[in-house]
């Protein structure tokens, strides 16, 4: 008996130790877990997270702060990649697969005020002052900062239509067994 | 001829008999004719006519845009009344490019290039014409005819194989045609071989066309080019992979073309298309369509010119006798849904199906996959679908891709013998359309940064700009007071 | 004229068969050799095979009402009667009624429900049940018994049958029963009598053949069997790989050791017409949910399933290997999937696209 406990003490001891050491000098390092996952996001340090730019963000995402469902410009493809980055298994479900949407200038309210494309991120406003301003959409993200910062409203988000070259089949439906 | 064979392949009903014996009947010329501007894989044909302009059958009004294009031409003589977004024969029913013109009954023809003489023209020649008589696959794949001619120049080429299966049930109209234009489908045939500069030419033909077989025998019995080959009845025989595979025991080589062994595949309507482009100077502005099912009152093969909305053609057909469960345009294997019956014909509409209950697929009823293997053993292409189908379901479009999602040619083998009922076939469409998709998305977003990065930097050079103002002036500012100083110290030691 | 109903994608035309109809085959491919066993075996045999089926169904309609899915359509497929068919086919013809009932719902609940329902189980729901019961029970699932055929001198009455079904002790089991052919001989050549010798003490080859002899309820009748092999290989539900492999393995080694030493090595006839060796192979191993799908995979996992019937058989503690065979193959399906794909067309085994010889210019 006594060598019983001995044998299985000694291999408790053993492993733990093993273990220490595994926690030690085999960690995944958390510096480039951030340098990844800030790859991954948009980029456009639009602040719709709430996060002062996509570093912040990223930073907030490694630690396990943030959900990984918090970026709207990065959809539901981003949620699903950061999952799978994370190692964490999320209920996508309630996320909207929102449609892309870019902005759009009303050319009859607009003044030429400069307030908006002075806040994209991206420089997908064009315009000077006085001048009337219009967007270049293929580098609209929709992080919706212009829209904030029209004093007459004549920005606004618009859906992207689906076009023939964007159309797909949709996923068949899953199974119900009560057909 | 030696053959050899494919694996798997589904064995569905022919139903061919509906239509087989009909023969090719002209559709009276409709008011309205819906051209879209993008009937081919490419690039969509650019505008040269407006509104209100006259013009004749044939007549250019769509010039191709870019390397891989085709033109579109008027396929009667009438009026452009519009040019505008109208429902495409798409699936989704979503509009696209198209003119309409109201034609005046006259259908007169405009000024036609002249004939080229098929025994002197040069291969380059044989191919500009077909570029620009707008000829495209008309099999469906709709892929411009011309590029796939000039093939000859980048691959050592040895054999035209002509596409004469016609592997779908239900559809008649290549058949037909091979039947009623033997000669001028063996001399498009010619054509195009001096074209690809190949020294043979194979028509292959499925076993349950005897008729049309025996006809282009006899239309080529002279001929040392070009041979007369039957192949069995099989689908996917229709295939170019496969039959390339019946006929020289070859398989093309994963995400190639046939002509990296040497093969250039076209369908036998083109061939009929390249002859009347060369031998007479026609473009390409009618083709044959077959309108069949059970819900059809009759049958029928009809010759339509390119834009002619679907509804005609059913009415021509004298409408349907029950409520159809099914509108397709093309064959029921790989068809798709008809969104609308105002769509109209494009150069790739070889088939109207309207399609009764019973001989509709059971779609309702879909249970689990019991992993039984009939996918396995059906798929042509050695995939295992419903491994590729788990891993769709779950998202996992990385592992699909690896399973071999880009090697499916779609062609619903495996869906059609599925006891389960597992739209199999939607699964992978799906997939492709998704990875398309996220391929989109995470360009955008690497595009995104690039024009972040890109702004920063200009703000950063403004305001390194403003830094460097700013240090000029001080420095200026500090000069000029220095300046003063030592003007003041002058005019005090002056003064003194 | 309507358009078109909700997007479905193609394609519009479909072959007939259903998984119920997979089902029915399977069944009517069991009926004659399961009719010559329930005759063989009579008023008990019946009993029980009414008793586990009636069990399987209810177990299954238990499980589907607690996991609060719809009954009738999972029932109406004919899996659970299915499965309740093939365990009764491997229990001893006479043993008690709550064997089958026990079986039924382990192989219902444990070797189905568990995974997740039809088409996701991992191992043969039927073997699991059996080598449960046979671990638990060995007492009960050896007990087998000569044949009593329902219309012979020796046959039992019915009230007499549904003592011994529902009766609850062996004790008149005891009396009567007897080896199977293989559990005999396995014990004569453990006690140094040449095979043959043993064989020939107990039973005729002409009972053998046609199923005369001591054994599971649907064991016994090897032709009957085999026609019922054939019925489902012409009806296309199953594939030659399996069977073929399976056979082909025992039979070669079966042959290779009894040229060895053919006094404690039974021959190869002698092998494949015994025991549960053409229920296995035709009815057993095929089960579509847990075989491999590519062809070449069938072969590995029938020449594995032979190997281990002949090797458990011959050298370890049971005189019967066929459900432990199937089982431990069924674990090693997932792997054969993965590893033994069938070459997708243009491309290497190894996935390389073919490398063409003529170059491009």
């Amino acid at each position: 008996m006594i060598s019983a406990i001995l044998s299985l003490a000694l291999l408790g001891l053993g492993l733990g130790v093993m273990l220490g050491f595994a926690a030690k000098y085999l960690k995944v390092e958390a510096g480039a877990l951030v340098q990844d996952i800030e790859q991954m996001l948009p980029g456009s340090q639009c602040g719709q997270c709430g996060y002062p730019g996509c570093s912040p963000a990223a930073e907030a995402l490694a630690g396990g702060q943030a959900a990984i469902t918090m970026c709207p410009p990065g959809g539901r493809a981003l949620a699903q990649a950061l999952a799978d980055k994370l190692g964490v298994s999320a209920d996508l479900s309630a996320m909207e697969d929102q449609a892309p949407q870019v902005a759009f200038v009303n050319e009859h309210l607009c003044i030429g005020c400069t307030k908006c494309f002075k806040r994209c991120p991206t420089d997908a406003l064009v315009g000077a002052n006085r001048q009337i301003h219009v967007v270049i959409k293929d580098a609209c993200t929709g992080c919706g900062k212009c829209v904030d910062v029209c004093p007459t409203e004549s920005v606004r988000m618009r859906d992207v239509p689906v076009s023939l070259e964007t159309w797909h089949w949709p996923k068949p439906d899953q199974l119900s067994l009560a057909s | 001829m030696k053959l050899f064979r494919i694996r798997g392949g589904v064995h569905p009903e022919g139903r061919k008999r509906l239509s087989e014996d009909k023969p090719i009947e002209d559709l009276p010329l409709p008011e309205l004719l819906h051209v879209p501007l993008q009937q081919h894989i490419g690039a969509p044909a650019v505008v040269i006519v407006k509104k209100g302009d006259l013009v004749k059958k044939g007549q250019v009004i769509a010039t191709a845009q870019g390397h891989i294009s085709a033109p579109v031409h008027a396929p009667s003589s009438g009026q452009i009344v519009g040019l505008g977004r109208y429902t495409a024969p798409h699936p989704s029913g979503l509009p696209g490019r198209t003119l309409t013109i109201r034609t005046d009954g006259k259908d007169q023809w405009a000024a036609l290039p002249p004939p080229l003489d098929p025994f002197t023209a040069s291969p380059e020649e044989i191919a500009k014409r077909v570029s620009d008589s707008g000829i495209v696959g008309m099999g469906g794949a709709t892929f411009p005819s011309a590029v796939k001619l000039n093939l000859g120049a980048r691959f050592d080429l040895h054999t035209l194989i002509i596409n004469g299966a016609e592997c779908e049930p239900y559809l008649t109209c290549d058949d037909r045609l091979m039947r009623e234009h033997s000669a001028d489908v063996i001399a498009g045939v010619r054509i195009m071989a001096r074209a690809l500069k190949v020294e043979r030419a194979i028509i292959a033909i499925e076993a349950n066309k005897p008729d049309a077989i025996r006809r282009l025998r006899h239309a080529a019995q002279n001929d040392d080019v070009v041979t007369v080959v039957e192949v069995p009845t099989r689908y996917p025989m229709g295939s170019e992979k496969h039959l390339t595979q019946t006929l020289l025991g070859k398989e093309t080589p994963a995400r190639g073309l046939t002509a990296d062994i040497g093969v250039v595949v076209h369908n036998a309507a083109t061939a009929f298309a390249v002859f009347e482009a060369v031998t007479l100077g026609k473009p390409l502005v009618s083709r044959i369509v077959t309108v069949s099912g059970e819900a059809i009152t009759r049958p029928c093969n009809l010759r339509v010119p390119i834009g002619t909305p679907v509804a005609k053609l059913i009415e021509h057909a004298g409408d349907v006798k029950v409520e159809p469960e099914r509108l397709l345009l093309g064959g029921p294997m790989m068809g798709q849904p008809l969104s609308d019956l105002k769509v109209p014909v494009v150069k790739g509409t070889n088939g109207v199906l309207a399609l009764a209950g019973l001989e509709a697929s059971a779609m309702a009823h879909r249970t689990s996959c019991i992993r039984c293997a009939s996918c396995v053993d059906a798929c042509p292409c050695g995939l295992v679908p419903l491994d590729m189908a788990a891993a769709i379901r779950k998202e996992e479009m990385e592992i699909a891709t690896k399973s071999g999602l880009m090697d499916c040619v779609g062609c619903g083998s495996c869906a059609y013998v599925c006891p389960s009922n597992i739209p199999l076939v939607q699964y992978f469409n799906y997939a492709k359309g998704r990875i398309t998709y996220l391929q989109r998305a995470e360009h955008k977003q690497k595009e995104t940064k690039r024009l972040a990065d890109l702004r920063n930097e200009r703000l950063e050079r403004l305001a390194q700009a403003k830094r460097e103002a700013m240090a000029k002036r001080k420095a200026e500012q500090a000069r000029k007071k220095a300046e003063k100083a030592a003007q003041e110290q002058q005019q005090e030691i002056a003064s003194a | 004229m309507s358009t078109s109903p909700p997007l479905i994608g193609g394609p519009y035309l479909k072959q007939s068969p259903s998984v119920s109809h997979i089902m029915l085959v399977v069944m009517l491919a069991l009926t004659p050799a399961t009719l010559y066993g329930l005759f063989q075996f009579g008023w008990p045999a019946v009993n029980l095979f009414a008793v586990t089926i009636v069990s399987a169904m209810a177990a299954e309609a238990v499980w589907l009402k607690m996991a609060g899915q719809p009954i009738k359509p999972a029932l109406s497929d004919g899996s659970a009667f299915l499965t309740g068919w093939l365990l009764v086919l491997t229990l001893p013809p006479w043993a008690p009624w709550w064997i089958g009932a026990l079986g039924s719902v382990i192989a219902i609940w444990l070797g189905k429900q568990v995974f997740g329902g039809l088409g996701q189980n991992l191992f043969n729901p039927a073997m699991v049940a059996r080598v449960v019961l046979l671990i638990s029970f060995p007492v009960q699932m050896t007990a087998f018994i000569a044949p009593h055929p329902l219309a012979g001198p020796a046959t039992i009455d019915f009230m007499e049958g549904i003592a011994i079904t529902f009766g609850y002790g062996t004790a008149h089991v005891d009396t009567l029963s007897s080896a199977s052919v293989l559990g005999h001989l396995k014990t004569e050549i453990g006690r140094g009598t040449a095979w043959s010798e043993a064989f020939a003490d107990t039973f005729n080859m002409r009972g053998f053949v046609f199923g005369a002899v001591p054994g599971s309820l649907g064991e016994t009748s090897a032709p009957l069997l085999l026609l019922g092999g054939l019925l489902l290989w012409g009806a296309r539900i199953i594939t030659w790989h399996i069977p073929l492999a399976m056979l082909g393995s025992i039979a070669v080694l079966a042959a290779l050791f009894n040229a060895i030493d053919p006094l404690i090595y039974p021959s190869a006839l002698v092998h494949i017409l015994s025991g549960a060796t053409l229920l296995g192979a035709f009815f057993i191993a095929t089960d579509l949910v847990t075989s491999p799908v590519s062809p070449l995979g069938k072969v590995v996992f029938g020449v594995g399933c032979g190997v281990l019937v002949y090797v458990i058989r011959t050298w370890a503690g049971y005189p019967e290997g066929v459900a432990f065979a199937v089982l431990i193959m069924n674990a090693a399906t997932p792997l054969i999937d993965r590893y033994l794909k069938p070459r997708v067309y243009g491309r290497t085994r190894r996935g390389q696209p073919l490398a063409y010889k003529e170059p491009s210019k």
